[in-house]
């Protein structure tokens, strides 16, 4: 078979790069080889359009055991204990079939923490989905909360949350991002370099079918009117299966029968081979006559890039393989032995007595082509002054802020998810992070998921700060100390200048407040391409953050605990409204620049609260984010079902800009009055600057001359809209 | 007081209930769903989970698994069972329990602390809940809308079968406290001879105050007695 131009399009390669494939051959290359280099090259395998720029990201720290380049990131967290995690898109598939392209997203990531050998703890997503009044935008919310609860339920691993937003800019292009923790022995954790030659290449799982064939680059590629046609891409989940393959390999991991073990997600059985053979410096030559498949007379081209789920590939010690088999049939999983590691340094395929493919593995990793794509400054937009506010209601204000889709209740979505199971869950998702506690012990971890795309929009280097800051804060305002964060960078079409200078700068942005913070980022995944007719996302990077609780008695949580309490603002505000939700949900303002961000600030507000934490000065606690301080208050009074009164400090800011202003670096701390100089003290000799601003009642949120609401009704009003909106017909 | 927790491939509450049997000082052991034979126990446990995948009928297959007749032949010689959402699924499947357990009313899954009412304390699994009769237990399932004919429910109400029903936060119990469609609010059934119990809620999630709540030591202390 000749391979026209039209094939070498459709496998998503550009004439330049078919040359070069041709140059590392020697040759040209056949069918199948030719579908292996268009799984590897993609931009989703093989990051040729970001390495550059994800080379200069800070990835080290004290706790950092393992950073990114591994199936997932692992940071220690005290006695042999060790957390694995990272963050994945599944936004392509999500979006043309969203129940199992949001689940096998989940299971994509789940077994990224497993094949480390931890055990899966908990997770997260971030997921982001078109206006509300989009006629796809409903069908595209259930399916996608049902298809991630329908995996984790099934799983038994509870769901910590995370973040649900709208905006019209993900219409035809929707995010599913989804972050899995695991808990693991530092002593034993699992790797995926393949090491020694003549060792058994095992393939464990379900069988291959021929579904999501060429998954990764489709990924790889815009969406136009034909998006409908490429179902097949998606491929099926089976959380079942799933489960019994986690506790046949944390079963087989109990021994010492493994070398290395990767898990087979985006291309597959190409992918993991590859990866494993050249991150050993090997070869690997496969026998595919034994690969287990779904359907017969499935060809080599189907089953090298096949990405069903739920499969792995194992290298074990020549000789231990029956102690694998007898495991993977307990569990009555597929085992087959289906090829060796060599010292070729190439990937040889044989079928039916034929050899079908050989490829230098070099040409497949290494060599991939990396592009330095030009990219666009953006500009910091300008402040509009003169606005006339003083007409504008804040109890209005509220009310409309409170009941918007994106900030209203997200109970709707968390309780499709099982957020107990496994007994250690003891922040919910709701708050400002959750905390999983680790099993047995009086310690935990606390994890988040972040993102700002009107921010990163108006000005990606101040969104990437930002988003880091944001993760950073709501992690301390539950008593943890931020260790290191995972991220998902959801971007547009990189060939475009704008596109790719938005994630130069937000990357730009997330660098300085990561080494700034001592906050490194472990693991992540790029998405480009979330396009449609030339229309991009906003830029979108999602910061999964993890930090450690050494003592759960020293963890805080948002809710208000009792009456006659202070409440006080740490941090400066200034009034910075725009990008806020007051502009946008109440004036209907979308340009301006995004609040900026002083990293000095930052650090020293947040030490100094987990200074006030250590010292049990704090009662609950809450970092001022969307919306601004009035929205926070709120959300401390609803969730702890006690009211509040405001007085507004004496300062020369305008009610509605001290009330809503997202200015950055704010927590809202409730402490009883007998503390407040032991509070004080400490903020002072920090430098710290701060505001009293409220004290708490029964029921009734009121701001002095101004208004007041029972909190029963403010509860209403934030609970009802994801009800509403997705009542059955 | 020795234990038993059935391990099915999919199950994923038997390690929290292992946990909470341990908390309570009952020796337990788990049990593989292929093994023939059941180790001396007086209770036995079906976790919670989705047995074989569950994607046929909730428990369906469980209810023919090697394991379960031995089970069922523990549960007629008078020994303890205790099923825990999927695990009461399965007892329906069986036919230890009666009723059956439909998708719940508004189609989602539910995952969400509710309140029950103890409507029965006279029997060896909720003796305790005398002093405390109104509790809050977490529910996390798909299938939970407990379903039995106009005969049958009023069989279960006459003989005192019902051991939990859905209420509110002050007792009563009425439609808008019943979170799947369940007839007459039912979260929890008893065999007649009252040593068989099946409940969609898990106490075994609420057995300190860490965890919202330890409600749920009430069922495991009542065993004890």
């Amino acid at each position: 078979m000749t391979i026209s131009n039209e094939i070498i399009k459709n496998h998503g390669l550009k004439k330049d790069e078919y040359k070069k494939i041709i140059k590392l051959l020697g040759r040209n290359p056949n069918l199948l080889e030719l579908g292996i280099f268009s799984a590897m090259w993609n931009e989703h395998c093989s990051y040729k359009s970001s390495k550059k720029y994800l080379k200069k990201l800070p990835t080290k720290n004290k706790y950092v055991i393992q950073g990114p380049g591994e199936n997932a990131g692992v940071i220690s967290i005290g006695e042999d204990d060790a957390i694995v995690f990272k963050i994945e898109s599944h936004n392509h598939p999500s979006f043309i079939e969203p129940y199992q392209g949001a689940a096998t997203g989940v299971g994509g990531i789940l077994r990224d923490v497993f094949t480390m050998g931890a055990r899966p703890i908990a997770t997260l997503n971030s997921i982001h989905f078109g206006s509300p009044d989009h006629p796809k935008t409903k069908n595209l919310l259930n399916g996608v909360v049902s298809g991630i609860g329908g995996y984790g339920n099934c799983m038994g691993i509870p769901n910590a949350g995370g973040e649900v937003k709208f905006n019209s800019s993900y219409n035809e292009n929707i995010l599913v991002n989804a972050m899995a923790i695991g808990h693991v022995n530092k002593k034993k954790i699992f790797y995926s370099t393949a090491k020694g030659e003549n060792q058994s290449v095992i393939y464990v799982g379900s069988k291959t079918g021929r579904d999501g064939i060429h998954g990764a680059s489709m990924a790889s590629a815009e969406f136009d009117k034909n998006t409908d046609d490429k179902k097949p891409t998606v491929q099926v989940g089976d959380p079942f299966t799933e489960k019994l393959l986690l506790e046949a390999c944390l079963e087989l991991m109990k021994g010492d029968s493994i070398i290395s073990i990767q898990d087979m997600g985006a291309a597959g059985l190409t992918s993991s081979s590859v990866e494993m053979a050249s991150k050993g410096n090997l070869g690997i030559k496969i026998n595919l006559d034994k690969i287990p498949c779904r359907e017969k007379n499935m060809t080599p081209y189907e089953m090298m890039l096949s990405e069903s789920q739920e499969r792995m590939l194992l290298i074990i010690k020549s000789g231990k393989e029956h102690f694998a088999e007898e495991i993977f049939k307990k569990w009555d999983l597929d085992f087959a032995i289906i090829g060796k590691t060599t010292n070729t340094k190439k990937l040889v395929l044989n079928y039916k007595d034929n050899q079908v493919a050989n490829i230098p593995l070099n040409a497949l990793s290494t060599e991939v082509p990396i592009y330095d794509r030009k990219w666009k400054k953006s500009i910091r937009p300008k402040k509009k002054n003169n606005l006339n506010l003083e007409k504008i209601k804040i109890l209005d204000s509220l009310k409309k802020i409170l009941s918007s889709p994106n900030n209203s209740n997200k109970k709707w979505v968390w309780e499709q998810y099982d957020n107990t199971v496994m007994g250690d869950t003891i922040q919910k998702p709701g708050g400002d992070a959750s905390v999983i506690r680790i099993h047995g012990k009086n310690k935990g971890i606390a994890a988040t998921i972040d993102s700002s795309s009107h921010y990163c929009s108006a000005h990606p280097l101040s969104g990437g700060k930002q988003v880091v800051c944001e993760a950073w804060r709501n992690l301390v305002s539950v008593g943890s100390e931020p260790i290191a964060i995972t991220n998902c960078l959801n971007f547009g079409n990189p060939e475009k200048e704008i596109v790719m200078g938005q994630f130069v700068e937000c990357l730009d942005g997330i660098s300085e407040a990561c080494t700034y913070l001592d906050f490194p980022i472990v693991s992540g995944n790029v998405s480009f391409y979330n396009e449609t007719n030339n229309k991009s996302i906003e830029p979108t990077p999602a910061i999964g953050g993890v930090g450690l609780i050494r003592d759960l008695n020293n963890m805080v949580s948002q809710n208000l605990k009792g009456i006659n309490n202070l409440i006080i603002v740490i941090g400066k505000t200034t009034g910075h409204l725009h990008q806020s939700e007051f502009f946008r949900e109440v004036m209907n303002i979308t340009d301006g620049p995004p609040p900026e961000i002083n990293l000095f600030n930052e650090k020293n507000n947040g030490l100094s609260l987990q200074n006030l934490i250590s010292k049990k000065l704090i009662k609950s606690a809450h970092d001022i984010s969307a919306g601004g301080i009035l929205v926070t208050l709120s959300e401390m009074c609803l969730s702890g079902n006690i009211g509040a009164l405001v007085k507004l400090p004496n300062n020369n800011i305008n009610k509605h800009e001290y009330l809503f202003s997202e200015d950055q670096s704010r927590y809202a701390i409730e402490i009883a009055q007998k503390d407040r100089s032991a509070v004080c003290d400490i903020l002072k000799e920090n430098d710290i600057f701060y505001e009293i601003i409220a004290k708490t009642q029964k029921d009734i949120l009121e701001l002095n001359n101004d208004f007041s609401i029972h909190i029963n009704d403010l509860k209403k009003l934030n609970n009802n809209w994801f009800y509403n909106y997705n009542r059955l017909q | 007081m020795k234990s038993s927790v059935i391990v099915f491939p999919g199950s994923n509450c038997d390690r929290d209930v292992a946990v909470a049997l341990e908390k309570f000082q009952i020796k337990n052991q788990m049990v593989w769903h292929n093994d023939l034979s059941l180790p001396k126990s007086d209770l036995v446990v079906l976790p919670g989970g989705f047995s074989y995948g569950d994607y046929l009928r909730t428990g369906s297959i469980a209810g023919k698994s090697k394991i379960i007749k031995e089970v069922i032949e523990h549960a007629k010689n008078g020994g303890l069972v205790l099923g825990i959402c999927n695990g009461f699924q399965i007892l329906t499947e069986t036919g230890l329990l009666p009723g059956v357990l439909l998708r719940n009313k508004d189609l989602k899954f539910i995952s969400k602390n509710v309140y029950l009412k103890v409507t029965n304390t006279n029997n060896v699994f909720c003796t305790n809940f005398k002093k405390k009769n109104v509790v809050e237990f977490p529910i996390a399932h798909n299938e939970g809308n407990f379903f039995a004919n106009d005969n049958l429910l009023n069989k279960l109400e006459d003989q005192n079968l019902i051991a939990f029903k859905y209420c509110n936060n002050k007792g009563e119990i009425n439609d808008e406290a019943n979170p799947n469609g369940s007839s007459k609010n039912i979260a929890g059934v008893l065999n007649e001879k009252k040593n068989v119990l099946g409940l969609m809620p898990h106490p075994e999630r609420v057995i300190e105050p860490l965890l919202s709540g330890k409600d749920g030591s009430l069922l495991f202390e009542s065993l004890l007695k």
